[in-house]
């Protein structure tokens, strides 16, 4: 079984366009939603839902106002400033800035603290019509997304141990911290979506240094390629000085917001487009690079 | 205290970076130039790219303190362990092993607490940096970077807001993607949140998660339609639904995405979308001229 994660450093370059045309044609395989704290790929896939599981996040301190005595203790000693005086006096913990450390409670003289672990994160095991998918819902505001990540994505290749599936393909989250860090780790290969713009292409950059930290086979894909010829030639040029494939490109196409209103993947919505021929192209070199190790096909 | 301003969207690619860029310009031109643009992506900062002659004013590093266990002084005792809440603390008795994990690491300071024979040191990891640009357009830029491969996103927004220690009039924070804590770290101090939407469905989904998150923050907010033309009247119907404020439409234009494409935002914009940046500017406004310099403990 061979995992494979899509990433883009920016936001709105295209990753779960690319994911959804590549759940049409990717047979035997289970999906997993990366991006768990701004989901959509269940908007694509009207998943099923067969099982719900409660995330436990984190530790969530607060003041039992009856016992506190307003040392100060627990302010002073808070890293994170979660702990402030209120207008009208008294000690507050912001749930929001607390970020569960628990060291309040531990210096707190008089017991007046108590931690609650936040139970508003969901995971959900569903069927599809492409097969397979764990996605989550994070209650908005949660920390430890990149817990969760690492979480659905056990999940989802434990499914595909069980069910004999060749491919876990997860669609990533944006950005290079926690979370896109743990949709990396461990995975066999990033498709990395590009938007020809500066600032997809510096978002991409920092992206190509953290999936090379990992020491993690890297290919990519342009969305949008006409959007600026001139930027689209610049990335054509980063992805040949650094030896990364090139695997295809989309031109703009109106059909892929369509599709989405449709609630479909582009290789449904408009099956002999130049989109969906590019999509089928990319899953096939993929593909053959997951099962035997190299691109053969261009 | 200056008047401040979260430019957000969950989803990517909305265009939190067009908006916030022009949004400045447009208050320095119609309401005061003391506005500061300050980018809160620190995972990926972008706003500098629009700025092709910004010249940078200081440039900072931005250190996470890590713990250090000298062995020396260690008994072994795991107590720091067992106040540990991330798992980033390994100590074997047997082995004489202890040491700390860096990249679980939350700095909280726990385990300096925990120790009771001063075996614990804290020493500064770089997390990032900060840069304080003047653009020529309004109190200039300051931009907050992630370094690649830290986790360490909202001790970066943190710091970079603790960095503003001049009293600007408006400072604007173009906020990261997504609705967890580098968004809430983002928006916590902000006297008003302009959201950024495409009308697509994944832009109404991630808009109705941005939405809840500010409601239960108790934040007022206004929403800006980017892309408009694009896409269909879902967003359109939850927002009269919920009653929000649209502040202004942006029409979707191809040539404008172009523009945006080659790093270029703030020349030869057409009167429509210059208009729609004047009605963002005139809902400001009044909000702006009513603020009386405090918004401790609003939230």
């Amino acid at each position: 079984m061979k995992e494979v994660t899509i990433l883009s450093g920016k936001g709105g370059a295209g990753k779960t366009s690319v994911t959804a045309a590549i759940a049409s044609v990717a047979e035997n395989a289970v999906f997993c939603d990366n991006d768990v704290d701004a989901a959509d790929l269940h908007l694509i896939f009207n998943p099923e839902v067969k099982e719900t599981h409660t995330f436990y996040g984190a530790w969530i301190a607060s003041i039992d106002e009856d016992k506190c005595t307003n040392c100060g203790i627990c302010k002073s000693h808070c890293h994170f400033d979660a702990i402030h005086y209120k207008e009208e006096g008294g000690l507050y913990i912001n749930p929001f800035q607390c970020e569960g450390c628990r060291l309040c409670e531990r210096v707190c003289p008089v017991g007046a603290i108590t931690s609650e672990r936040s139970e508003n994160n969901f995971w959900y095991v569903s069927d599809s019509r492409f097969g397979p998918f764990v996605h989550a819902k994070m209650g908005p505001g949660e920390e430890n997304s990149g817990k969760l990540v690492t979480e659905v994505r056990r999940k989802a290749r434990e499914i595909a141990k069980e069910t004999g599936a060749d491919f876990v393909i997860n669609d990533g989250p944006p950005g290079i911290g926690c979370s896109a860090i743990s949709s990396v780790t461990g995975t066999n290969a990033v498709l990395l979506v590009i938007e020809p713009t500066r600032s997809g292409l510096h978002d991409a950059q920092r992206l190509v240094e953290l999936v090379d930290s990992f020491n993690i086979p890297l290919f990519a894909f342009i969305n949008k390629d006409d959007i600026n010829v001139e930027v689209t030639r610049e990335i054509e040029d980063y992805l040949e000085q650094n030896d990364i494939s090139l695997l295809g490109r989309w031109s703009f196409d109106t059909g892929l917001v369509e599709s989405m209103i449709e609630k479909k993947s582009v290789v449904e919505y408009s099956p002999d487009s130049q989109t969906t021929r590019s999509g089928r192209m990319v899953w096939k070199q993929m593909k053959e690079f997951l099962e035997v190790g190299r691109v053969v096909s261009s | 205290m200056s008047y401040k301003i979260a430019i957000a969207s969950g989803k990517g690619g909305t265009g939190k970076t067009t908006v916030s860029v022009n949004l400045q310009k447009a208050i320095a031109s119609e309401l005061t130039s003391g506005v500061l643009l300050a980018d809160c992506d620190v995972e990926e900062p972008n706003d500098r790219i629009f700025f092709s002659d910004a010249t940078i004013i200081s440039e900072e590093e931005v250190h996470q303190m890590v713990p250090e266990i000298d062995t020396d002084k260690c008994t072994f005792c795991r107590k720091c362990v067992e106040y540990c809440e991330f798992n980033a603390i390994v100590v074997l008795p047997p082995a004489g092993f202890a040491e700390v994990n860096t990249s679980l690491c939350h700095s909280c300071g726990a385990c300096s607490v925990a120790c009771q024979d001063g075996a614990i040191n804290e020493k500064p990891v770089p997390v990032g940096e900060i840069t304080r640009m003047d653009t020529g357009i309004g109190a200039g830029l300051t931009e907050g970077n992630l370094k690649v491969g830290s986790a360490m996103q909202t001790l970066m927004i943190k710091e970079l807001k603790k960095s503003i220690t001049e009293d600007y009039d408006v400072v604007l924070y173009d906020a990261p993607p997504g609705t967890s804590c580098p968004v809430v770290e983002t928006v916590a101090d902000v006297d008003y949140v302009v959201l950024v939407t495409e009308p697509t469905p994944f832009g109404l989904n991630d808009l109705m998660l941005m939405v809840e998150l500010l409601v239960n923050l108790d934040k007022p907010f206004g929403v800006v339609i980017n892309k408009a033309g694009l896409g269909n009247r879902d967003v359109y119907e939850f927002l009269n639904e919920q009653n929000i404020d649209i502040l202004a439409e942006i029409p979707f234009n191809k040539a404008y995405a172009g523009k945006y494409a080659s790093g270029d935002l703030l020349t030869d914009i057409d009167q429509e979308t210059t208009e729609s940046y004047k009605k963002i500017v005139k809902s400001i406004e009044e909000r702006y001229l009513q603020y009386e310099g405090s918004n401790y403990f609003k939230w």
